[in-house]
């Protein structure tokens, strides 16, 4: 039988206006198991506390109910308390007498008679409590950061200053992301490789940080500081190792004809290629589907060039082995295809493109060497539309888009228009929006800048329809403020595409078990006050992965999540939640049912022997629970159709009694 | 009238026992009356000449036994499976109750089983053996003449309503595989679906009144297979324990029926055993119709390892309000 000790709390006039503490002590020292009862003004406060170990102590008690506010607020600080008087800290229930019972009553009489109901539930369980311990597991000092774009490259330095080892996995050739693509940044305007490219050589240089690149996550297994994950290298059938990036193999490749992505195949590369200039690692990557060698064994010329022998034609994909402590993901974004706005005519004309091509087209290392030409007929376009918002803020209804807004379209935009004024200032430009939104810190002042001083045309109003006549493009838009519709003759129009998560997000959150909203943007563990950790364990988020940002915010959040990592990785010893499912091995059939709806990967099987009562053995296939992965939501225990899985602390059998007191 | 012939088992079963590839045969031994036919092991052919049994009344679902007796036996055992036995056995499988690699199945074909109740219905009471071929002959106490009954007249509901003559797991089989069947199997249940919610408590207070809580039907329910029963467990305050009142009357069925959702096959044993006559497979029927109905055609056993849709997550899934807007439905 257990020694219960009640503490009710008035939380100053919070809970004592509207409940009668005294009365609700009173009751509840009449419950089964209560040896002690007592109320106190504020039962948080140091006083409180001591009166709480005093009682402890003093009444030997082996549990305690503080009847107080909710147990978010001050569980972890009772427990505290009774782990100072020697109690286990699981002994300590909370009945919530404030947000549920002061807070939604007005009357003291139906305040009181709830809260005494609240109080006999949480005695009633707390004569079933055990006291629990947390299990330990110790930590793997290695961190695994999944892309290479800017969150992942600054979430990888941070960590490695730290100094602890960390692996950037990256499914491109060389890592950069998005950024390495872009030309100028706002609202600062300077360049995009200028600012990216020395951290790129930063992360090629620091010991502490490997760069898998042209590398790809295959599987993930384990817990939080021990994930065993698979990582396959592609063969890129130049060895790593021994290839300068020179670039000899590039230049006499005979296969000219290869659509070079990294400038939106706005251009063409050659087979065997180095992605960009300032690509990190400098190492050429042969395309298996243009290389004339590897399709039908003619040709071998980059080989015979290379001077440093590192032309491999024989290589395989490898899969590489390691473990780590903690998983950041930093997979980023991708413009949506623009193949089914057809009103915007995308697919019909070479000159409507995407803001992203728009950055190639400007960028000094970009198709056109920096020089904005048309890329239909090479013309200096002289009349720009922008559009905003394309496939962002749409419908829930409407297929085609996103609900969401992509965040830095507005500024990007103003910087396009900007930059176009800047340097031509005969072309003029127009920019189609729903509204402006330029939160930020000189986001505002920079968008007005475009506005007032570049003179570019800003039009509330959507574009309709943009028809391509000759070689002009008939934009008809609709201009609200003057209630009017709109025909531009444009030479150019460039669409703001909505971001969306980066594909290979959805498989890698199944294989992290990590959640998605509906978008396929990760879930932090808390919108507000976890923002750069995801729900499962040793998993964190970092950048546009978890949801649209710019560069600004994508390093500071790169920066939070790596502080989170460095925190776990800085433990010796991971301390669990005792409160996790238990498999009783006598009653589990072994049925498998648990392991289907565990979202955590928590649970195993194992053929156990057992000793049956004629003192033969059997062999029988009973539930494992890795309390170190379990998060405790208890899935397992609602389908568990022998009754044999049960959650430590939440028992079924202490809910039932919560229950039964409650109803009785 | 069974196709496949007694001599034809027996001879399967004793050629494979003879040569050693299995040590032991689950089949239907001669019971106290001709139609009290029951589940037994048999390891010699002597035993199988003498006390196997094939015939209409041989309903008996063997699957639920392999899970105690592969655990026991030294090698193979060789087990006689109905088309809608198979099922169990594939459910069984799914929940890994056994080791495939220690049964040997041997599929055989099903015309039906018989009702000893619709037979007792046609003929009276005081039946003193019954001989199983074209027609059922059936003789009584009170009369020296046989009663000659078309099996067909006597079939068990759930072979009226026989949802497969497929077989979804064997190892061999003898005679010819059939052919999942379309079957009306729901319409009992959609016309419990249209009573109003007090003709509904009226029916089933009714029937499940009469449970004299023996345990028949969780003992022969090849879903139910737990290691420990909640219902021995003697801290729930229900073991072994005849109902006392309305709610303990339902609660033994209802809570069975939920336990066995998405897991039951329909494979109707729980009313073929019931003493008290009572249709407890109308339960898990309606069940199996909610889930059809909410997730999409489903069949427990079907195949070895699927996912039931009450053990899955997909986008599509019911909403829990849509299934609560149905209610009383």
């Amino acid at each position: 039988m257990q020694r219960i000790g009640v503490f009710v709390c008035w939380c100053g006039t919070n809970i004592a206006g509207t409940v009668d503490v005294v009365a609700v002590a009173e009751a509840l020292r009449n419950e089964p198991g209560v040896v002690f009862s007592d109320n106190y003004q504020y039962m948080c406060s140091q006083a409180g506390q001591d009166l709480i170990k005093n009682a402890i102590k003093e009444h030997k008690l082996t549990g305690i109910v503080v009847c107080s506010c909710s147990p978010r607020m001050h569980e972890a600080t009772f427990r505290k308390t009774a782990a100072a008087a020697g109690l286990n800290p699981y002994m300590v229930e909370i009945a919530n007498i404030r947000e549920q019972c002061s807070w939604v009553h007005k009357d003291i009489p139906t305040g009181t008679e709830k809260a005494i109901i609240l109080g006999k539930a949480a005695v009633a369980k707390v004569n079933l409590n055990t006291p629990l311990t947390p299990g330990e597991s110790p930590v793997t000092k290695r961190a695994l950061v999944i892309g290479g774009g800017i969150a992942g490259i600054q979430t990888a330095l941070d960590i490695a200053d730290a100094g602890f080892e960390v692996d950037i996995v990256e499914k491109k050739p060389t890592i950069g992301g998005k950024m390495a693509q872009l030309d100028k940044t706002f609202p600062t305007l300077d360049c995009a490789a200028c600012i990216l490219t020395p951290k790129m050589v930063d992360v090629a240089q620091n010991e502490k940080i490997r760069i898998f690149s042209y590398s790809e996550v295959t599987e993930v297994s384990g817990f939080v500081g021990n994930f065993d994950v698979k990582i396959k290298k592609k063969a890129r059938y130049v060895k790593e190792e021994l290839c300068t990036g020179c670039g000899a193999c590039t230049e006499k490749c005979p296969m000219k004809k290869v659509p070079n992505d990294f400038n939106l195949n706005m251009d063409t590369k050659r087979a065997i290629y180095i992605p960009f200039a300032q690509a990190v690692p400098k190492v050429a990557t042969i395309d298996p589907d243009y290389c004339n060698m590897l399709k039908n064994g003619k040709c071998g010329v980059c080989s015979k060039v290379c001077t440093a022998g590192a032309i491999d034609y024989t290589q395989k994909d490898e899969i590489i082995e390691e473990k780590y402590g903690a998983i950041v993901v930093a997979t980023g974004f991708n413009p949506i295809s623009m193949d089914k706005f057809d009103e915007f005519a995308y697919n019909q004309s070479k000159d409507v493109i995407t803001s992203l091509e728009f950055e190639r087209l400007t960028n000094a290392a970009g198709p056109t060497a920096g020089k904005l030409l048309r890329p239909s007929d090479h013309k200096h376009p002289e009349k720009i539309v922008f559009v905003q918002c394309v496939g962002s803020r749409c419908d829930a209804c409407n297929e085609k888009g996103k609900e969401y807004c992509s965040k830095i379209c507005c500024m990007y935009t103003a910087k396009h228009a900007m930059l176009t004024r800047d340097k031509y200032p005969d072309t003029e430009v127009y920019v189609f929006y729903i509204d402006v939104r330029t939160p930020g810190k000189n986001f505002d002042e920079f968008y007005r800048r475009a506005v007032e001083e570049y003179g570019v045309h800003y039009i509330k109003g959507m574009v309709g329809k943009v028809v391509p006549e000759g070689d002009k493009l008939i934009v008809q838009a609709s201009d609200l403020i003057a209630n009017k519709q709109i025909k531009i003759d444009a030479d150019l129009v460039v669409l703001a595409a909505a971001i969306e998560p980066d594909k290979s997000a959805r498989p890698l959150a199944t294989m992290l078990t990590a959640s998605m909203d509906t978008n396929d943007f990760f879930t932090e563990a808390h919108p507000k006050l976890r923002p750069v950790e995801s729900p499962t364990a040793g998993v964190f988020l970092s950048g546009a992965c978890q949801g649209p940002k710019d560069i600004p915010e994508t390093v500071s959040q790169a920066g939070a999540a790596a502080s989170k990592v460095i925190g776990l990785l800085a433990k010796d010893k991971l301390t669990g939640n005792p409160c996790v499912a238990q498999s009783n091995e006598m009653m589990c059939n072994g049925c498998s049912s648990c392991e289907r709806v565990c979202p955590y990967g928590a649970i195993t099987y194992e053929d156990k022997e057992f000793r049956m009562p004629d003192r033969s053995t059997l062999m029988r296939r009973i539930a494992v629970v890795n309390p170190a992965v379990c998060q405790g939501c208890g899935c397992c225990t609602v389908v568990c159709p022998s009754g044999a899985m049960d959650l430590k602390g939440f028992a079924s059998e202490q809910i039932i009694a919560e229950v039964d007191a409650i109803c009785k | 009238m069974q196709k496949i012939t007694r001599n034809a088992l027996i001879e399967k079963a004793a050629s494979l026992l003879e040569n050693g590839s299995v040590c032991a045969v689950l089949g239907w031994r001669k019971g106290e009356f001709d139609y009290d036919v029951t589940p037994s092991v048999f390891t010699t052919t002597e035993d199988l000449n003498a006390e196997f049994v094939w015939n209409d009344f041989c309903g008996a679902n063997f699957s639920k036994y392999l899970i105690q007796k592969t655990r026991k036996a030294e090698g193979k055992l060789l087990v006689f499976l109905k088309p809608c036995d198979t099922y169990s056995f594939n459910q069984l499988l799914t929940e890994h109750r056994f080791d495939r690699e220690k049964v040997y199945v041997v599929g055989i074909p099903c015309e039906g089983m018989a009702d000893i109740n619709k037979v007792r219905e046609a003929v009276g009471d005081g039946i003193s053996e019954i001989e199983c071929g074209e027609k059922i002959a059936v003789s009584t106490i009170y009369s020296d003449e046989k009663i000659l009954i078309d099996p067909k007249d006597v079939l068990a509901e759930r072979c009226i309503n026989c949802k497969s003559k497929k077989h979804v797991a064997f190892d061999e089989l003898l005679g010819e595989d059939g052919d999942v069947i379309e079957n009306a199997r729901f319409d009992e249940v959609a016309k419990l679906e249209a009573m109003t919610p007090d003709e509904r408590f009226a029916f089933w207070q009714n029937e499940l009144s009469r449970c004299i809580r023996c345990n028949a039907c969780r003992d022969v329910c090849p879903a139910c297979t737990c290691e420990k029963c909640v219902f021995d467990n003697p801290k729930s305050g229900v073991e072994n324990k005849a109902p006392a009142n309305e709610f303990e009357e339902k609660m033994f069925h209802i809570i069975r029926a939920f336990h066995v959702a998405g897991r039951c096959t329909d494979c109707g044993e729980c009313s073929r055993v019931c003493p008290q006559h009572i249709p407890l497979h109308l339960l898990n029927r309606k069940f199996i119709k909610d889930i059809n109905e909410f997730y999409g055609d489903y069949q427990a056993g079907a195949e070895v390892g699927s996912r039931a849709p009450l053990v899955n997550y997909t986008e599509g899934d019911l909403e829990p309000s849509e299934a609560f807007e149905r209610r009383g439905e």
